[in-house]
């Protein structure tokens, strides 16, 4: 494999790129880019094809077990996965791994993807929108939440990350 | 049917592109968070002064109106708190719910555990939502509230101010060797493979 493909792109390239398909999608869907529209729409019909009667109608994820999973972000979020494994094996960077802090055990590894992925899902649904539906899709149009949502993001972000500092110190 | 179409190809798109960013990488996107790598802002930002740019450009020619598209509104807390829940998120776990996706498409056991988290994380918002909902979607000003209203300016300024503030951040840690050396690390280690866990 050619090395040269293996160094992930210039960011700024990247950045545009990004850019430029977010006015696509807008332009295209009238909405921007999201993935926990589509977390959430799975996550209650899993939870419905498991438990018939589990959400009640005043339940948050009632509309969403019955608007069903066969929604646009989720076909989108089906082929933002595709387009990562597609762009993984083009760049010779597809392997197989447990990935995480170099220090931290591999037990450790999965509890801590774990706990960071419940307090993420938790918050984009506070916040009706992740790094990707509220965070780059909010602040493209300018709305004052995109912003928010980012100051938010790497304020606590920053923070927990500075305690964190330890478990990625390669050596 | 073309809902399907449109979802898969701008899907396949995105992924591509946070593929190709080197966002599957936990090192990268937490790097940004400790400030020892900053593709995450750099991407982030350039991806956000363009679209904008293209928007209020599209709408300065008649090709859009503002109003056609989604514009969140601000709901103080909850826009507030749950960026912070993203954040501690990616702190904690190494990933965003994009970026976990991406990652277990390019072969990351974490990144499917990350997402089974955002599953979980899901079931239990559900859980507190009769009790926290009333006061984390109180809504803040006007519907689609954007920040050339809020303070009262032309978007055009806003976008001149956000392309010098990506200018000078991108030039002053372009400028020191460190962070350099660190994002070369990142991509040395994409290269060599994962990282060995301590025993």
């Amino acid at each position: 494999m050619n090395n040269a493909l293996r160094r992930t792109w210039n960011p700024y390239i990247a950045g545009t790129a990004l850019g430029v398909l977010l006015f696509v999608t807008f332009f295209a869907t009238d909405h921007g880019l999201g993935v926990t529209g589509a977390t959430t729409s799975l996550t209650a019909v899993a939870v419905t094809i498991v438990a018939h009667n589990a959400f009640g109608p005043h339940d948050y994820l009632a509309a969403y077990a019955r608007a069903g999973a066969n929604t646009w972000i989720v076909w989108e979020v089906l082929g933002l996965v595709i387009g990562g494994f597609a762009g993984s094996l083009l760049g010779g960077r597809f392997t197989p791994k447990l990935d995480g802090p170099p220090r931290a055990s591999s037990l450790g590894r999965v509890a801590l993807a774990l706990l960071g992925g419940t307090a993420s899902g938790f918050g984009a649904r506070m916040s009706m929108g992740c790094t990707s539906g509220m965070g780059l899709s909010g602040s493209a149009p300018l709305a004052a939440a995109g912003f928010l949502f980012l100051v938010g993001f790497f304020l606590a972000g920053a923070m927990f990350a500075m305690v964190l500092k330890p478990l990625w110190q390669r050596r | 049917m073309t809902v399907i179409i449109s979802g898969l190809i701008l899907g396949f798109a995105f992924g591509f592109i946070l593929e190709g960013a080197g966002f599957a990488n936990p090192e990268c996107l937490t790097g940004q968070l400790r400030f020892s790598n900053w593709a995450v802002f750099k991407v982030m930002f350039t991806a956000i002064i363009v679209s904008a740019f293209l928007i209020y450009g599209a709408r300065a020619l008649g090709l859009i109106k503002l109003s056609d598209i989604f514009v969140p509104s601000v709901y103080f807390w909850g826009t507030l708190l749950g960026g912070a829940g993203v954040g501690i998120g990616m702190a904690v776990g190494g990933y965003c719910p994009g970026t976990s996706a991406v990652a277990m498409a390019s072969g990351r056991f974490d990144g499917f555990t990350f997402l089974i988290g955002i599953g979980i994380g899901t079931l239990l918002f559900n859980g507190a939502y009769p009790s926290i909902h009333s006061w984390i979607y109180t809504q803040t000003g006007p519907d689609a509230l954007t920040l050339p209203h809020l303070l009262r300016v032309s978007p055009w300024l806003i976008l001149t101010v956000l392309l010098a503030a990506l200018a000078a951040i991108g030039w002053t840690v372009g400028m020191d060797k460190s962070l350099r050396h660190s994002e070369d690390q990142t991509n040395m280690a994409v290269k060599i493979g994962p990282a060995q866990p301590k025993h």
